[in-house]
């Protein structure tokens, strides 16, 4: 028997020279698979938007095989969960995708209320609509700034942040922070929106409408756009499906799936907005769901700024949330897709198991269906039309 | 075609060294101080043009750029430099050292090399070669072998990758760069850059640009393209390419090393500028428009500013594309050159022959 | 608890996808090959469009030259920069009664309150600490305080060369 026939030799060996084949990959260690490298992406890349890892089996430009490594920004935010009380917890949903973070609060509001029955006052209900459409768009313009800067347009970024710092100023002024909101509460949120609230959601609006307009003139319109995104990364429904993916990623591929449609939570079921679905299911539908949502957002916000009740802004306190034991579970349509919280209560002041279904982690698992047989410059639009976010996929 | 006598070859201080000192001397003497003229042009271009990058840069973006060092950020460049320069120069395990080091510093020689032949002023011209545009076309084709070198020498894949596309890059794009340089020796009847500056004498419709009446506006556009890729520019930037390649073939390079790219990529955009004002905006020929006092106040302005004021205008137009567009993926840039740029080159060359052929230019 | 109304306004859409680059192979023609040519080059000279009216239009610049304009730069009311005790305007004596509240709200064991026994051996504040480098701002302890003893202060410049200068003594003697 050989050594090679008993399975010592596990490396390639081409020209004398040794060549590992890291794990995750389909190939066998034995075939000999000349021309090919092994390309380490990540996790200090500019284009993985963070800590993500993906190490590329390619031939030339072109890649064969994505493996994504996970975990360089674990925290644990399930672990540590269960030392925390219901009320804790929520500062910690801000950290799962921190541009979402009022809807990630939001979810886990809903299951606390759901679990004790809490009722949440009308104006309550508005502000939770109208402050998670604006961190929408939010979301969405940070994305679209960082998609034009994958493909070599600094410009949009800073373009994208202009407006952005509209939106972000709205919640400095109204829960004192940029990023990591932990605003709501449940039964409403912590804090009456500032008088100022309405008469700046109205200047975003409008500022919105011609914003848009001029991200279409720049990105949106340019042929070059159009080359790098058209037919790349094809996600056919069945696949996406399969994935668990969900949020603008299924809706690219043509599903129709959006939580605030299909399982209306606070009160979007009283807004009318359309869902923008793809037909091809590439990257530019991808991206022009994400477009189009920015415009519905706008719809909602300005439905809901025209009929702005007054009212208190949060029912009762509770001293202690003590949820009765039991299994809860709520979920919510964050920025980029379904978020599911689920709790296992025991009774107590503190969780007894507090899961979190993220969406990110469920699209990352798409990416070595979209990027096999494209380019290597293709990965860039893939991942950022994928829209993934570490801290989302890590917890 | 016209009177060359107001533009006489030789200037006053070149008159007056030849007077002075005896033959071989002179001549040595002479080559010197051009040479140092030369680099002076070289030195002061990129602190220039780096402070112009960042500046446009940031009035694109709806910024204000660097506003710290000097009124308006005038000294970044210094600051640029001086940290650049002091920095550790860092050699990635197993690259090859002399070529690691040799690459940025052929990148950079061949960039100033062609700047020998470019006439600034009627009399501010190095050398004037009869056979100027073939110079030109091979002298600035060595800069690549800079970049291939680098990639090649760090021992990086992303380097390697980054060389290997601006090595199909920039073969192909020069093609379609010496097409076009060919149109306008044809076009103008010689090779040798003065002689192409002065036959656009005249008004401003007498420049290649408009004087090839529609081609020559399609002419100048398309190499506006093809130098922005010969230069590896943004959008065409595929050999950088940071969001892909981190930084392509200059990812391993640091301090000096990098400067020295850095550099030649700056006189490399002026050399690019310059080529395009001597080919298609008339040099260092003040504009002309038919209205004699108008025309008298813009002649009486010296040559090399209207030199510099033309390309400096074709260098906003490179950073223009630059902070405007994304970059298209390495193989639909070779479409773009190989479907259409090339074609379109031979079109506008048959074109230009039939014109010189029935005497209409 | 939420009722599962459907929502029954709106409608799923497709999205556009444009015209110039075509999607799939269709038939070529010269015609159609040129007009595509013409709208790609068309959206080029638009983009460029755009961001030259950005270049030309310095009042558009909305950046801010941070330290420069410090003198003006007010945060919101309510911006949660760090935790500060609020004192009693007349006598400046703390309004913090050392309940604990907020070391119990405190998701990170940010805060150590330390009670004393005054002469009336009633327990008053001895010592309140506060561990800024562990805190995530979530005001949660603010929320909790029953006395309105603490806020959030509007501070933001709050960058430290040494860790232990993040170790905050808020009331009471330093070591």
């Amino acid at each position: 028997m050989t050594e090679q026939q008993a399975g010592l030799a596990d490396d390639i060996l081409e020209n004398g020279v040794a060549m590992t084949v890291p794990p995750g990959f389909s190939i066998d260690r034995r075939e000999r698979h000349t021309d090919e490298y092994f390309l380490n992406m990540g996790p200090q890349h500019p284009s993985t938007h963070g800590v993500l890892r993906l190490m590329l089996r390619m031939d030339g430009e072109n890649v064969l095989e994505v493996v994504p490594h996970l975990g360089y920004i674990h925290r644990g935010l399930e672990k540590i969960g269960e030392n925390q009380t219901y009320l804790q917890n929520i500062h910690l949903t801000d950290r799962l995708d921190y541009l979402s973070s009022h809807m990630n609060n939001l979810a886990l509001c809903l299951a606390i209320e759901k679990a004790m029955g809490i009722g949440v006052p009308e104006r309550a209900e508005y502000i939770r609509v109208m402050v998670c459409e604006l961190q929408r768009i939010q979301s969405h313009l940070l994305w679209w700034g960082v998609l034009g800067m994958d493909l070599g347009a600094i410009t949009s970024f800073l373009y994208g942040f202009k407006e952005r710092e509209m939106i972000t100023d709205i919640f400095e002024e109204m829960c004192g922070a940029r990023l990591t909101m932990n605003f709501f509460r449940p039964g409403g949120s912590f804090a009456d929106v500032p008088d100022t609230f309405i008469p700046r959601v109205r200047a975003v609006i409008e500022k919105m409408k011609t914003a848009i307009d001029e991200y279409d003139t720049l990105l949106t319109n340019n042929v070059i756009m159009h080359l790098r995104t058209k037919g790349i990364g094809v996600l056919p429904a069945k696949t996406a499906l399969a994935h668990g993916c969900s949020g603008p990623v299924l809706r690219g591929s043509g599903v129709a799936l959006d939580v605030r449609r299909s399982d209306p939570y606070s009160i979007y079921h009283r807004f009318s907005f359309d869902i923008p679905v793809g037909t091809v299911g590439d990257c530019f539908d991808r991206y022009k769901v994400r477009m189009e949502e920015m415009r519905q957002s706008l719809r909602i916000l300005e439905a809901a700024a025209a009929s702005f009740p007054g009212g208190p802004y949060r029912s009762k306190k509770y001293a202690s949330y003590n949820l009765p034991a039991g299994s809860y579970y709520s979920q919510v349509e964050t920025a980029r897709g379904l978020l599911g919280v689920y709790i296992e209560a025991d009774g107590g002041p503190k969780p007894h198991r507090i899961k979190y279904r993220s969406p990110s982690f469920a699209n990352l698992s798409a990416l070595n269906d979209l990027a096999v047989g494209h380019k290597l410059a293709d990965l860039v639009p893939i991942i950022a039309t994928l829209d993934v976010l570490i801290p989302d996929i890590d917890r | 075609m016209i009177d060359t006598s107001r533009f006489p070859a030789t200037n006053a201080i070149g008159d007056f060294i030849r007077a002075t000192l005896p033959g071989p001397a002179a001549e040595l003497t002479n080559i010197v101080l051009a040479v140092l003229a030369i680099l002076t042009v070289v030195g002061l271009t990129p602190v220039a043009l780096i402070w112009m990058e960042r500046k446009v840069a940031a009035h694109f973006q709806a910024r204000l750029g660097p506003m710290r060092v000097g009124y308006h950020g005038l000294l970044q460049p210094l600051a640029d430099g001086i940290k650049l320069i002091f920095k550790e120069v860092m050699k990635p395990e197993g690259a090859d050292t002399f070529v690691f080091f040799l690459a940025p510093i052929l990148s950079a020689t061949a960039s100033f090399m062609v700047l020998t032949v470019i006439p600034f002023d009627h009399h501010l011209q190095v050398t004037d070669l009869a056979g100027g545009v073939l110079y030109v076309i091979a002298v600035a084709g060595l800069g690549i072998m800079g970049v291939l070198l680098a990639g090649w020498s760090s021992n990086n894949k992303y380097s390697l990758l980054g060389a290997m596309r601006s090595g199909a890059q920039m073969i192909s794009y020069e093609i379609s760069l010496a097409l076009l340089m060919l149109l306008i020796v044809l076009l103008s009847g010689t090779a040798s850059l003065r002689e192409i500056v002065f036959s656009q004498a005249g008004t401003v419709l007498d420049w290649w640009i408009f004087k090839f009446p529609l081609f020559g506006l399609v002419a100048f556009v398309l190499f506006l393209i093809s130098s922005t890729a010969e230069l590896n520019r943004a959008p065409f930037d595929m050999a950088e390419a940071e969001s892909e390649l981190t930084g392509g073939f200059t990812t391993e390079y640091s301090g000096i090393s990098f400067a020295m790219f850095f550099l030649a990529e700056f006189v490399n955009m002026f050399m690019a500028a310059s080529l395009t004002t001597t080919f298609f905006l008339g040099g260092f020929l003040a504009p002309q428009f038919g209205l004699a006092p108008l025309d008298r106040v813009l002649d009486a302005i010296p040559g090399f500013l209207w030199f510099f004021l033309k390309s400096y205008s074709v260098i906003f137009i490179y950073m223009w594309f630059r902070w405007t567009f994304p970059r298209p993926r390495v193989d639909q840039l070779m479409n773009l050159e190989w479907k259409v740029l090339v074609p379109a080159n031979f079109f506008l060359l048959l074109v230009a022959g039939l014109f010189v052929a029935m005497g209409l230019v | 608890m939420k009722t599962n109304a459907k929502n029954t306004q709106g409608r799923v859409r497709p999205v556009e996808r444009g015209e110039f680059v075509p999607d799939g192979q269709a038939h070529w023609s010269l015609a159609g090959y040129l007009t595509h040519l013409a709208n790609g080059c068309l959206s080029l000279v638009k983009g460029m469009g755009l961001t030259f009216g950005y270049f030309v239009h310095p009042g558009r610049i909305v950046t801010q030259q941070y330290p420069e304009n410090r003198e003006t730069l007010a945060m919101f009311p309510r911006f949660r920069g760090r935790l500060a005790l609020v004192t009693d305007a007349a006598s400046g004596a703390p309004l913090c009664t050392a309940c604990g509240m907020c070391e119990k709200a405190c998701p990170n064991g940010t805060i150590s309150i330390l009670a004393r026994r005054d002469p009336a051996n009633r327990k008053v504040l001895g010592r309140y600490l506060y561990r800024f480098s562990q805190c995530t701002l979530c005001n949660l302890c603010v929320e909790s305080c029953a006395f309105g003893a603490i806020r959030m202060a509007q501070d933001f410049e709050l960058a430290a060369y040494d860790r232990s200068d993040l170790q905050l003594v808020l009331y009471g003697k330093e070591d």
